[in-house]
């Protein structure tokens, strides 16, 4: 019997999977609340008690982790022209897992210094200019980073020609080079700072969130954990050598403060005669809302889409919706356990979810020339994914489930938003999607089955619910 | 010595793909750094590229006729993003229809391009006077002072 067990880290809880990799099921999972003042150490004893009784005592091979405690991985990133290399190392950092707290374009203010100071990031990613382009912005900025006593590790992945003088600047600090995030322009090469993001995480980040002491009790923490999520979804589209996946997907997961986006498909446009705009886009994918989200992200949607439209959706009149904003507001672990407030979480679910599929698919503008119509597309091109997979207790345990997502779908009131035309609903229903991103770097087979039978379609899911 | 960077690309809804093309070949054959960003670019997305490649000159090409609305501003829009310095080309079929080249010209240059360039223009022209207002041309050559005498050429003021 060869078992494995699979923990995740988040701010809030602890959750455990107990995989069996022979059978490839799973054995049980649990969860435990944790909090900033808790020792995440107690929450994983506690998960550990509450899974023993449902497996047994057995023995585990190994216990892989991935964490977002303590406020995930902090990032703060800095580029040049906001739609360029600043997109480019966000998008770079985003899918390594991180939290980017914050991103600056153009020269570092002394407003923005301080701001940095305050925000106390983890790692600072330095970029800006392209190899051989634009080298007085970086070097201005390492140089303010220099004096300005950030003592967190610097990754420069910014104008190659630019480099050993920035590391001239920057001596003394914990500094990487890595090679360009945008070498030519429009050509990303978001790998290696990935890379480099995810060593700094292993090596010097876990132990600096008090990880260490349970890194003895486990083999090993292995990644941030929407860097796990976006490995599954990644593994469950393309499969392995041995068994095919289900191919494109998007993901949703809607949490209380943030909504997660996550794409695999190439994006390209579907019209051979649509010119594609800004800068390439990753195969696997992922956007962070980090203004919507189902409590703390609520005034987001509210902001977005006013109040009126979610009061009509949710079919409360405008008091009574304003009168739950406020309770959520007051108290932001309410849960929705009577019928106004479902009604209520439904009409914020629904426009959570399109708007945060909204800016994560790409968009198509039409162009009248005096020959006809002409695109042109920025972002990728989904309309062809056909399969949705929601996750987050916000949406797992969600009354209207099917309705909620369909709001992630094509809209013909939006043309140029390139969701998905149609599309089968699966549902992370035991919320093992992370623990799955973590499992596939040891056993990516077993993942990827595990994945097939555990996420369940919508409809059959609707029945047992 | 280093290479210097062009920004080049069709300005607008402006789907005419070919002469950028043999642009940006004849470009780098003479010795430059080129950025193609091709078809249907934005004024903006000119300049954010210009800034990233800290590029030497941006070369905005129409054809479609649209070209005096598309480009409008975009002087004042680069001065904006602290291109200020950026030598400044446009060229194609850049009005509507036959109209006097001077006048044309005078138009574009109001509106702050460097050097306008007529119809048909053969890239030597260009690479000529791309090179000059660079300082690239050794002494011999600006002695002799080989302009090329193209049809309506560079246009010198
Ligand atoms: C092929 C073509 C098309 C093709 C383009 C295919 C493609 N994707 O490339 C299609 C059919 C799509 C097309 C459509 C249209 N076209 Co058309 N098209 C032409 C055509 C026949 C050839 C263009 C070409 O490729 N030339 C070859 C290249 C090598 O030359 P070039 O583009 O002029 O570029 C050279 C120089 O001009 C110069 N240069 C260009 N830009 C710059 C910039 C700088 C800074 C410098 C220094 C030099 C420079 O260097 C280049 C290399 O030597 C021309 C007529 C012609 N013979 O030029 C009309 C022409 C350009 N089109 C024209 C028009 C009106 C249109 C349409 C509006 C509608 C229509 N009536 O067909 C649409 C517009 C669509 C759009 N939104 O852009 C007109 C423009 C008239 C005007 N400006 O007043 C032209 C001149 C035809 C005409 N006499 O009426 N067209």
């Amino acid at each position: 019997m060869s078992n494995v067990l699979l923990i995740d880290f988040g701010s809030t809880y602890t959750k455990l999977t107990a995989v069996n990799l022979e059978q490839a099921v799973v054995l049980g999972s649990s969860t435990a609340h944790t909090t900033v003042t808790t020792d995440l150490n107690d929450g994983l004893m506690i998960a550990r008690e509450k899974l023993k009784a449902i497996t047994g005592d057995i023995v585990y091979e190994e216990q892989l982790a991935c964490s977002s405690a303590a406020g995930g991985l902090r990032m703060a990133v800095s580029g040049l022209v906001p739609e360029l290399t600043a997109e480019a190392a966000r998008s770079a950092a985003l899918g390594a897992g991180a939290k980017v707290v914050k991103l600056y374009s153009h020269e570092l203010t002394n407003s923005d210094l301080a701001e940095i100071l305050t925000i106390d990031p983890e790692i600072f990613l330095l970029t800006g200019g392209t190899d051989g382009g634009n080298r007085k912005v970086i070097l201005y900025n390492a140089g303010r980073l220099a004096a300005s006593g950030l003592k967190c590790p610097i990754i420069y992945a910014g104008n190659r020609a630019a480099a050993d003088e920035a590391a001239e600047l920057l001596r003394g600090h914990d500094l990487t080079i890595c090679p360009n995030v945008m070498p030519k322009l429009g050509e990303l090469n978001i790998a290696p700072v990935q890379e480099q993001i995810r060593r700094l995480f292993l090596a010097r980040i876990v132990q600096a969130k008090g990880l260490s002491k349970i890194e003895q009790l486990i083999s090993g923490i292995m990644m941030p954990t929407p860097q796990a999520m976006l490995k599954a979804m990644t593994l469950l589209a393309t499969g392995t050598e041995h068994e095919a996946g289900i191919g494109d997907l998007m993901a949703i997961d809607l949490g209380g403060a943030t909504t997660d986006i996550y794409s695999i498909a190439d994006g390209s446009p579907t019209a051979a005669s649509t010119i594609i705009k800004g800068l390439p886009e990753p195969y696997a994918k992922r956007t962070v809302e980090g203004d919507i989200g189902m409590r703390y992200g609520l005034s987001g949607i509210v902001d977005e889409v006013g109040i009126a439209r979610l009061s009509e959706l949710s079919q409360l009149d405008r008091a009574e919706f304003e009168h739950w904003c406020q309770a959520c507001h007051d108290d932001p672990s309410l849960l929705p356990l009577q019928q106004q407030i479902q009604a209520f979480d439904f009409a914020l679910a629904g426009m959570a979810v399109k708007i945060a599929t909204g800016r994560h698919a790409g968009k198509l503008e039409e162009f009248y020339t005096p020959l006809g119509v002409a695109y042109a597309q920025t972002g990728k091109d989904l309309r062809n994914v056909r399969t949705i997979v929601a996750t987050g207790g916000s949406l797992i345990y969600a009354p209207r489930l099917k309705e909620i997502l369909t709001f992630a779908l094509y809209d013909p009131q939006e043309p140029g938003s390139l969701r998905p035309e149609r599309a089968n609903f699966l549902v992370d229903r035991k919320y093992l999607l992370s623990a799955m991103g973590v499992l596939s770097e040891k056993d990516p087979n077993t993942a990827l089955r595990i994945m097939k039978k555990e996420l369940i379609d919508e409809r059959s899911h609707s029945q047992k619910a | 010595m280093d290479k210097k960077h062009l920004v080049i690309g069709v300005i607008g809804a402006d789907v005419h793909a070919v002469g950028i093309r043999i642009l940006e070949f004849a470009f780098r054959e003479a010795g430059f750094e080129v950025t193609n960003l091709g078809v249907m670019v934005s004024q903006e997305e000119f300049i954010a590229a210009a800034i990233e490649t800290d590029a030497d000159a941006i070369l905005v090409s129409s054809l479609y006729g649209h070209g005096e609305l598309d480009v409008r501003g975009m002087r004042e829009k680069a001065d904006e993003a602290g291109l200020e310095d950026i030598l400044m080309y446009v060229g194609g079929n850049i009005v509507v229809g036959k109209q006097p080249f001077a006048e044309v010209e005078k138009r574009f240059k109001k509106m702050g391009f460097d050097r306008v360039f007529a119809p048909g223009t053969p890239p030597e022209t260009d690479i000529y006077y791309l090179k000059k207002d660079l300082g690239l041309l050794d002494q011999a050559e600006t002695e002799a002072d080989q302009q090329p005498k193209a049809e309506n050429g560079g246009g010198e003021e």
